[in-house]
């Protein structure tokens, strides 16, 4: 008995009436059973019904990837019915990552070139969404083809079409880019906004296309001043405006061509100018327009008047009652604050209210911006209101706000005080929020301002005693304590008022501190290190810190105990040496972020040698040789030299207080060889976080006044180190100091055995070749130590 | 460039999900989960735009959405999109329903699903604008469903 196949509604009637997931899933595996069985019967008549119940619950998330092939036979279907569901399910079901995808491009072929146009509308909608590179370059024709039919319908489809494949495959923009000067002047609007797109898309892509386009300026800014002029049209108004759409389109367009180019800026001054102050702003389609003409207005070479009124259109913007009006205004005051910065700095206080929004997509632009609006005589007040903003702003916002105060105080602070006390503030307000470094920074900071000890000491010392549980906070403060603690006892400090503190209540706290269930392990190191310091700053007999310090000898965490109990043998073996170990700190040198850009800068070099290409075979077979004529000379691998123990070291290196440790020394460069003009150096970079790494960028250059052309550089190292070399930068030197080659070596040395470096260079010289071989001499040691 | 279009209501059931880039199967429903996760967080009097999802793209990417009753519409876009543009687009696309539909509500896009594509191909192709003329879209429409119907009476 053949059931009927239920009717599309019939299923979705039947999957609503399920109650549960359960039954849903149920319903819906015993349809997809039918389907499956009607799909290998092979129905053609019912079988676009069942694609598109199977369409349906792959929307719901279902597995439907058994009806791909089932597109391919409803598309290459005569009936426009079969073909529609095919379709559909081809930009739904098939995308490039999978192989089935290229055999409609076949059906594809022929829809394109003998359909009737719905049938070659459907095809180039498929086209567009799921076409990938190969599909494009063969149907590449068919829609060339097209865009020169009279079905306009046909034709504004073709042409979106075209910009997808160029999206594609970047190399037709050949076969599309000279259509485009006959269709801009066509009338249809579908075909105008198509048109638009693809010209804005090629000049995008190609700064030669983009030279090309500018002298459509003039006819661009024809047509825009024809729709903003043209009375009132049904056709294609939204809200009183003649088809914003084209309009935004056409002003976006003209921002990308008269970008650095004064000719095209003028050309469309007045125009700009003209809709800034005409275009109707009760309408959202209105402000849409007005707002792409400012972004076009302040991007390219405009008249300052012009630049002045557009900035002043989004400062009134921002007053606007209307919250998407204020987004995007903050959104484009954000993008001009880097090149109209005092225009954008007159609407401060208006950015500065923003901050109070309830709504957290507002909040967030008016806090990039407040931040972006900081400088050196706005500061004091700008931290104002962003610490307010930090107390109630919403958790998703708060790590951002506190590094943005953290970041804009270290660069415009007006006093050390001002910044430790903002610092301060943010630790207590949202202490769990702040970056690692935070903790370093402020140590750090504390530790350069001598005349500010006791004033840090003190303000730390009162914050820790309200609330122990903000771990930054807490470890600044243990440090603190433990460094001045002298300064905290002696109690007169005229910035704040006199408080005193006697020593019971100092170790209490510490002791709170090192026993509280919320400290991490290492705010508890912080403490006990804190506590041992004040043994030598306090004046009253050390039992208490002592006991503290012997209990923890035998505390489970093992960094805790290894602590306790080297500070309990200084106590009882080395008392003689303690005062001298637990002296106040010499500021250490902190690159801080230096150090972090050349880390970044070493790991980005590794990145790059990672992507360049290693050399090929034949190379390796020449360097053979060479290997062979280093590792004769060579002896064994040397073992790195034993460590040497000595009594003080294991505890000097405890007292591991928060700094940045000393960056290596920087390697000096090396200039190896050097013949009739033509040098080679090489210098070298160890990143920290690689010991076993050394980069070795060869540098060739060239002071003779003849070319140096087919330039190859080849190197061998000692067995037991690992040596890449990446490709060169090229293989011609122009003479009189042309631009140099360079190359990266990468060579991985884990067992520190000493560097050997042996060079071949060949090139040509003033018409004759060169080759040279030779040992590299004085390679510095700290390139492999 | 609009990256997806997704149409969910208050529940997050989806009525409609087209995808412009490739996504597979389980980061599209996962895609849809998250937009509606951020978007029924949103009060009633805020501003239409969030930043996208991490699947969908993140900061560079945005949501722009409009709550109709029972259904969300979200447009998730680059930057490279006017917002106050989408914001048009969506109501056109609405109203555009509304007259192929003859006051469409939740119901009609759940039973007629496959229609709102067909609509829905005629506004947007490949993640551009293609047609914001009501009248056009209808006509193309009609004429399709037309065609349709004679073929079926054969």
């Amino acid at each position: 008995m053949v059931v009927p196949s239920l009717k599309l509604q019939d299923l979705i009637e039947e999957i609503r009436g399920a109650k549960t997931q359960a039954q849903e899933r149920e319903v819906i595996q015993k349809e997809c059973a039918h389907i499956r069985a009607s799909f290998r019967d092979g129905d053609p008549v019912h079988r676009h019904r069942q694609l598109a119940k199977l369409l349906y619950v792959h929307m719901l998330g279902y597995p439907a990837h058994f009806g791909q092939m089932e597109c391919l036979k409803l598309i290459a279907s005569s009936r426009f019915t079969d073909k529609r569901v095919g379709y559909l399910g081809a930009m739904l079901l098939l995308d490039e990552r999978h192989d089935a995808h290229l055999l409609i491009t076949n059906s594809i072929k022929n829809d394109l070139s003998q359909g009737i146009q719905p049938v070659q509308g459907l095809a180039l909608c498929t086209l567009s969404t799921m076409g990938s590179a190969e599909m494009c370059r063969d149907l590449a024709p068919e829609v060339e083809k097209l865009l020169l039919q009279p079905s306009p319908y046909v034709r504004k489809k073709a042409i979106l079409t075209a910009v997808h494949m160029i999206r594609k495959v970047p190399e037709l923009s050949s076969v599309f880019l000279p259509p485009c000067a006959q269709l801009l002047h066509e009338r249809h609007h579908g075909i105008l906004l198509g048109t638009i797109t693809l010209i804005t898309e090629l000049c995008e892509r190609s700064p030669a296309a983009l030279r090309h386009f500018r002298k459509v300026v003039p006819q661009l800014v024809h047509i825009l001043r024809t729709l903003v002029t043209m009375g009132y049209s049904t056709e294609h108004s939204i809200s009183g405006v003649s088809d914003p759409f084209l309009q935004v389109q056409i002003l976006r367009l003209l921002r990308i061509l008269g970008r650095n180019h004064e000719e095209s800026s003028e050309t469309m001054n007045d125009l700009l100018a003209q809709v800034a102050t005409n275009t109707d702003t009760s309408r959202n389609a209105g402000n849409a327009v007005l707002f792409e003409t400012v972004l076009t207005i302040m991007d390219i070479r405009s008249a300052a008047g012009l630049r002045v009124l557009a900035v002043n259109i989004l400062g009134r913007f921002l007053l606007n009652s209307d919250r998407n009006i204020r987004y995007v205004a903050l959104t484009s005051l954000l993008r001009l604050v880097q090149s109209d910065h005092s225009a954008v700095q007159r609407h401060r206080p208006t950015v500065v209210e923003c901050l109070r929004e309830t709504d957290a997509s507002l909040s967030r632009r008016a806090l990039e911006l407040s931040l972006a609006l900081v400088n050196s005589s706005n500061v004091r007040a700008m931290m104002q209101e962003l610490q307010a903003f930090l107390e109630s702003c919403p958790p998703d916002l708060r790590a951002d706000c506190a590094s943005g105060i953290l970041l804009a105080a270290e660069r415009f602070a007006p006093t050390k005080r001002w910044h430790i006390d903002t610092i301060l503030h943010v630790l207590t307000t949202a202490g769990t929020h702040v970056r690692d470094d935070a903790v370093a920074n402020l140590t750090q900071l504390i530790g350069g301002a001598q005349e500010l000890h006791a004033y840090s000491v003190r303000r730390l010392y009162n914050a820790l005693a309200e609330d122990i549980s903000q771990q930054p906070l807490v470890q600044v403060a243990a440090w603190c304590i433990g460094e001045y603690g002298d300064l905290l006892l002696a109690g007169n400090c005229e910035e704040i008022e006199p408080l005193q503190v006697d020593e019971e209540e100092v170790l209490a706290l510490l002791e709170k501190v090192l026993q509280s269930h919320m400290s991490l392990p290492a705010t508890r190191g912080y403490a006990l290190t804190a506590l041992m310091k004040l043994s030598t700053r306090l004046c009253g007999d050390n039992n208490r810190i002592r006991q503290v310090v012997s209990i923890y000898g035998s505390c489970l965490d093992v960094e805790l105990q290894q602590r306790a109990v080297e500070y309990d043998t200084l106590f009882r073996k080395y008392d003689h040496m303690r005062a001298a170990i637990l002296e106040k700190m010499p500021l250490v040198e902190r690159d801080g972020p230096q150090a972090d850009e050349e880390a970044k800068e070493s790991k980005e070099a590794a990145q790059l040698s990672e992507a360049a290409p290693v050399p090929t075979e034949p190379q390796a077979s020449q360097l053979l040789d060479l290997l062979d004529l280093l590792d004769g000379a060579s002896g064994d691998v040397q073992h790195p030299p034993p460590l040497d123990p000595s009594p003080g070291g294991a505890l000097i290196h405890l007292l591991d207080l928060p700094c940045v440790p000393p960056p290596p020394a920087p390697i000096p460069d090396l200039k190896v060889f050097e013949r009739e003009g033509v040098q080679l150096n090489l210098s070298f970079i160890r990143p920290p976080e690689n010991p076993a790494l050394l980069l070795i960028t060869v540098t060739a250059t060239n002071f003779s006044e003849g070319d140096v052309t087919h330039f190859i550089c080849q190197a061998a190292v000692p067995k037991s180190l690992q040596l890449q070399l990446q490709a060169p930068s090229g293989n011609t030197v122009p003479a009189r100091g042309g631009l140099p080659i360079t190359q990266l070596f990468r060579i991985l040395n884990p067992n520190k055995a000493p560097l050997r470096l042996k060079l071949r260079l060949t090139y040509d010289h003033f018409h004759q070749s060169v080759q040279e071989i030779f040992e590299v001499n004085n390679l510095p040691v700290e390139s492999w130590q | 460039m609009i990256k997806a279009i997704l149409i969910f209501n208050n529940h997050g059931k989806p009525r409609l999900s087209k995808f412009y880039q490739p996504y597979g199967e389980d980061t599209q429903q996962q895609i849809i989960r998250e937009t509606f996760h951020l978007v029924s967080k949103r009060d009633e009097n805020v501003c239409n735009f969030l930043e996208g999802g991490l699947l969908i793209g993140g900061s560079d990417n945005k949501l722009i959405y409009r709550h109709y009753a029972t259904l969300y519409f979200v447009f998730c876009v680059d930057s490279s999109e006017s917002e106050l543009g989408i914001l048009d687009l969506i109501q056109v696309f609405v109203e555009t329903l509304d007259k192929c539909f003859e006051n469409v509500c939740e119901l009609d896009l759940i039973f007629h699903v496959d229609k709102v594509h067909n609509i829905l191909a005629e506004m947007v192709m490949g993640g551009m604008v293609l047609e914001t003329n009501m009248n056009e879209i209808v006509t193309q429409i009609d004429a399709q469903n037309k065609l349709e119907k004679s073929e079926a009476d054969k």
